[in-house]
């Protein structure tokens, strides 16, 4: 019990370090902007308390808006992700259902299986945020474009810290 | 009742959402507001620490484009000393206008220019007289207004900003026009409202003018890259290209205005007594 609060509280410590330190920084060609603190939500244990998730994904999405002066638009995307999260697992839970305690991370469930569950949700994230960044629907096609193309550079980093992580596992 | 507790009880998981979402879009609307004092942004003590380190690192990768940045501003404010020490100072100078200005040099800790709404964050804040609204000047022109500040911190609404609306127009003739950021380019503003009679050509230098409180008259906002006059309207809607490189921006000034609440105070007068 104890070790799985260390290690959810230095998985955000880091993932938000690693976010707003560096992915922040990096914007490929003016208009991608990946976004590695979904992983910490992603990775929250299947059985852990739903209201208690939101918290969490409040204070994640917080953490990033107070470095980038967009107050209260990551958080609610995040929370939005979060509440949708259950839905999403149900909807690709294994035959036999999830094992107690199971984190739905990519060394546990497979490739195939973590990269569409990543998917939808990053695309229910950053479809809000952007959405919610621009506060209008009159340039909706740009703002889908960027949105999708973020997601993309989203999900190719979350991709990568996950088998970067998944490996250093298995060693153990 | 009793009812009543057993559906919130069942439902938590939304009610909390819903809670949740509701204070995100009372931050989002808040923060909309100019020029409110809030402590969750990048002006606070804690994120403007941090900001103020990474930048410290990150400014010696570019320590050659900022030093060569320096010395040609240095060059150019040279060039104005030597022209003006032609014995003519005594003779031309006007009263009104020296002094009015003061420049407060800052760095940038933070800065970003992709998104629909740019904010920059600058390493001085109310101790260094920093006040919300002053206007904000980098080495090649202008970059954006002040928003909220902190003892040590401020951030600046950057001109790739959905709000932010700045006087401009010819140097060569006295003709303005409102400048906007479109989104998209952060290497490009639109300049509207110049009207069809206008001439001018592509290359032209475009200033800030007199009728805005927060810059100097005469400050370079970039050249006219290309424009258009669509049917039936009657104004020219032209693309300017930016002078100052938001993705290169390491040290700006803030002008403060001597007179400025004296203008805004005199307006404000003037205004209410129409009531």
């Amino acid at each position: 019990m104890i070790t799985e609060i260390i290690t959810l509280l230095l998985r955000f410590l880091a993932l938000t370090a690693l976010q707003v330190l560096l992915l922040n920084n990096i914007q490929l060609s003016g208009f991608i902007n990946p976004y590695i603190y979904l992983l910490f939500i992603m990775l929250l244990p299947v059985k852990f308390s739903k209201g208690f998730s939101l918290v969490m994904a409040f204070v994640s999405g917080f953490a990033i808006d107070i470095f980038t002066n967009t107050a209260g638009m990551h958080a609610a995307a995040t929370v939005l992700m979060a509440f949708m999260r259950p839905a999403v697992l149900r909807i690709f839970s294994p035959r036999d259902g999830y094992e107690a305690e199971s984190v739905p991370s990519m060394s546990r469930m497979g490739f195939n299986w973590f990269a569409v569950y990543a998917s939808v949700l990053i695309v229910i994230h950053h479809v809000t945020l952007f959405f919610i960044e621009a506060f209008t629907f009159s340039s909706f096609f740009l703002t889908l474009t960027r949105a999708l193309l973020s997601g993309a550079a989203s999900l190719l980093i979350i991709l990568i810290a996950q088998f970067l992580t998944g490996k250093f596992k298995t060693e153990k | 009742m009793k009812n009543l507790v057993l559906f919130l009880w069942k439902n938590n998981f939304t009610i909390v959402f819903l809670l949740l979402q509701v204070f995100c879009f009372y931050l989002i609307i808040q923060n909309n507001k100019y020029h409110n004092a809030a402590w969750y942004n990048s002006s606070n003590r804690v994120s403007g620490d941090i900001m103020s380190a990474v930048s410290s690192v990150t400014q010696y990768l570019n320590l050659k484009n900022s030093n060569r940045a320096l010395a040609d501003e240095n060059a150019l404010l040279k060039s104005m000393i030597a022209a003006l020490s032609v014995d003519s100072i005594p003779r031309f100078r006007n009263p009104d206008s020296t002094g009015k200005y003061i420049f407060h040099s800052a760095r940038v800790v933070n800065n970003s220019f992709i998104r629909r709404n740019n904010y920059l964050t600058i390493d001085k804040g109310s101790l260094d007289s920093i006040r919300p609204e002053m206007g904000v000047i980098g080495p090649n022109g202008i970059v954006g207004q002040v928003k909220d500040v902190s003892p040590h911190y401020a951030t600046v609404i950057s001109l790739l900003h959905k709000n932010s609306r700045i006087s401009a127009g010819f140097k060569n003739s006295r003709f303005f026009g409102s400048l906007t950021w479109p989104g998209m380019n952060p290497r490009e503003a639109l300049l509207s409202d110049i009207a069809r009679h206008v001439k001018f050509s592509k290359g032209d230098t475009i200033v800030t003018t007199a009728y805005s409180a927060l810059f100097p008259e005469g400050i370079l906002v970039g050249t006219v890259k290309d424009f258009e006059a669509r049917d039936g309207s009657s104004f020219y809607s032209i693309t300017i290209e930016l002078s100052t490189d938001f993705t290169n921006l390491h040290y700006v000034y803030a002008v403060e205005n001597k007179h400025r609440e004296e203008i805004k105070n005199l307006e404000l007068q003037s205004q209410s007594n129409d009531h």
